[in-house]
């Protein structure tokens, strides 16, 4: 390692400088618990002390967070949630949930609104992350980064790619066109072959009470997540709160778990 | 450390009067040190430690729950159950509205004269879902209600008057007037559903069953009406 920075040179004592009050105030201290991060162990007490930082490791291989060997691609997810869940925010104080309205607050968005471009960053950002997303996936699987002890981190991972693909998913039927309909219509359709609890899914044709089918078109599993037999006015509301609050609260727990169990499964990987 | 006793009084781990420390036996039960002297220093046989070993066996109560114990725990764990279950079941309920926006399942569509022969009717597409069509199948006129759901991927196909077949707009699946599937990836026909002559002399239309021709339910009485 090289040779620790020495710390700046004090002004002559008795005359403290500015920043140098500042950084003395109760206040400040009572914020920050370490000097500047120019010795090690500040440097380590600035990721341990932090709450969003503790998460990482306090030490990586510089060869391990070299471009050529992560493409960065997982850091670049992330920073594409970050994106998504800003504009997102600002886009849920225009738009209206509704049938009546759906349509037209995502056309007002665009054309009336200032700042239209909010609406297209959040749709390309969500193109993006799902390619970043495959590629980070990619990028784990080529570096064997997934081997032991990493296994769970996969393992979450995948479930993470599984929540990024729902919220591109529930996000497609919100413009409320014939495209977001009817792509909705399709992919819902597969909730019908659910085993047992899809109406016209493996095994549901067994579950009779007198004779009377009990998972039909109106009581199956599909139903409940449309809350209708077709795409209608529930599904569209439903759509809406899986999309803004659910998949994102689940999402965000489970990237914390990620980026911990980076640490606790000693570190990022390096290069073999 | 403060200098209370035990309520036990049993020795403490460590006397602060005693002028050499005593070695301990672990209490296997606990993993805890009881503090009770095994062997005292100085005497010929320091090991082992294990009473065990000693030949004397101490007393030791079986490791089991008492039956007060396992009744509290399972009315504990039950109501527990219990109250996870039901509240279980309540969510999911929660999720099934009672009223959705759906159009009625059971319908009137008027008398059977309005339906020409040989016709396609879509006056029920939009509201309902269903073509009511007044068509020729296997050597009878029949009336029946049509679905509107492609069975590829469930689409609603339209009616192509020009060319008698419906066409759905996705993926090309086209039916023939009577509803059976002739190209595109439509695996099996339109479905029809339950059509019968009301108590009034009106047509009734009943979705909630439906007759699948793969099935052979076409033949089904219900499924139609000889007109």
């Amino acid at each position: 390692m090289a040779t620790v920075p020495q710390t700046p040179p004090t002004k002559e004592p008795g005359k403290p400088g500015l920043l140098a009050k500042v950084r003395d105030t109760q206040v400040w201290k009572s914020i920050f618990r370490h000097g500047y991060p120019d010795t090690q162990r500040n440097r380590a007490l600035a990721v341990l002390s932090n709450v969003f930082l503790h998460l990482h490791p306090v030490r990586v291989r510089k060869s391990g967070i070299a471009l050529s060997f992560t493409w960065c691609m997982g850091g670049v997810t992330f920073f594409l949630f970050l994106v998504e869940a800003v504009t997102g925010i600002l886009l849920m104080f225009y738009y209206r949930p509704v049938a009546y309205s759906a349509y037209n607050d995502i056309q007002e968005l665009r054309e009336t609104i200032p700042l239209g471009l909010m609406r297209e960053l959040h749709r390309w950002g969500a193109h993006a992350m799902v390619l970043t997303v495959w590629l980070h996936m990619f990028r784990v699987f080529m570096t064997g980064s997934y081997k032991p002890p990493r296994e769970f981190n996969w393992v979450v991972g995948v479930v993470l790619l599984l929540l990024t693909l729902l919220l591109s998913f529930t996000g497609y039927l919100l413009p409320w066109d014939q495209l977001a309909i009817w792509a909705i219509t399709v992919g819902s359709n597969m909730a019908r072959a659910t085993p047992l609890m899809g109406h016209e899914g493996p095994g549901a044709s067994l579950l009779t009470l007198d004779g009377e089918h009990l998972v039909t078109a109106g009581s199956d599993v599909r139903f409940a997540l449309l809350g209708g037999r077709f795409v209608g006015e529930n599904a569209l509301l439903r759509f809406y709160v899986l999309h803004c609050v659910f998949i994102p609260v689940i999402a965000v727990m489970l990237m914390a778990v990620h980026f911990w169990r980076v640490r606790k499964d000693g570190g990022i990987s390096g290069p073999l | 450390m403060s200098e209370e006793t035990k309520p036990s009084g049993k020795p403490r781990a460590k006397e602060p009067e005693a002028t050499e420390p005593k070695p301990h036996v672990t209490d296997s039960r606990f993993g805890l040190r009881t503090g009770v002297p095994a062997v005292k220093k100085g005497t010929k046989e320091q090991l082992p430690i294990d009473p065990m070993a000693e030949g004397e066996k101490p007393f030791e109560a079986p490791d089991l729950a008492s039956r007060r114990e396992v009744f509290w725990m399972a009315a504990g764990w039950g109501l527990f159950g219990f109250a996870t279950l039901t509240e279980t079941a309540m969510l999911v309920s929660y999720l099934f509205p009672r009223a959705p926006f759906d159009p009625a399942q059971v319908f009137k569509i008027g008398p059977p004269e309005e339906y020409l022969p040989n016709s396609v009717s879509e006056a029920f597409k939009k509201s309902n879902q269903v073509w009511i069509c007044n068509q020729e199948y296997n050597g009878k006129q029949i009336l029946y209600a049509l679905s509107t759901v492609c069975t590829h991927l469930g689409c609603t196909p339209n009616w192509l008057e020009a060319d008698q077949k419906f066409k759905c707009p996705c993926h090309g699946s086209g039916f023939y007037a009577n509803g059976v599937n002739f190209e595109g990836p439509a695996p099996r026909p339109l479905e029809r559903f339950r059509i019968f002559v009301g108590d009034d002399g009106g047509v009734v239309v009943d979705k909630t069953k439906k007759f699948q021709q793969e099935k052979g339910e076409w033949d089904d009485p219900d499924s139609y009406i000889a007109v």
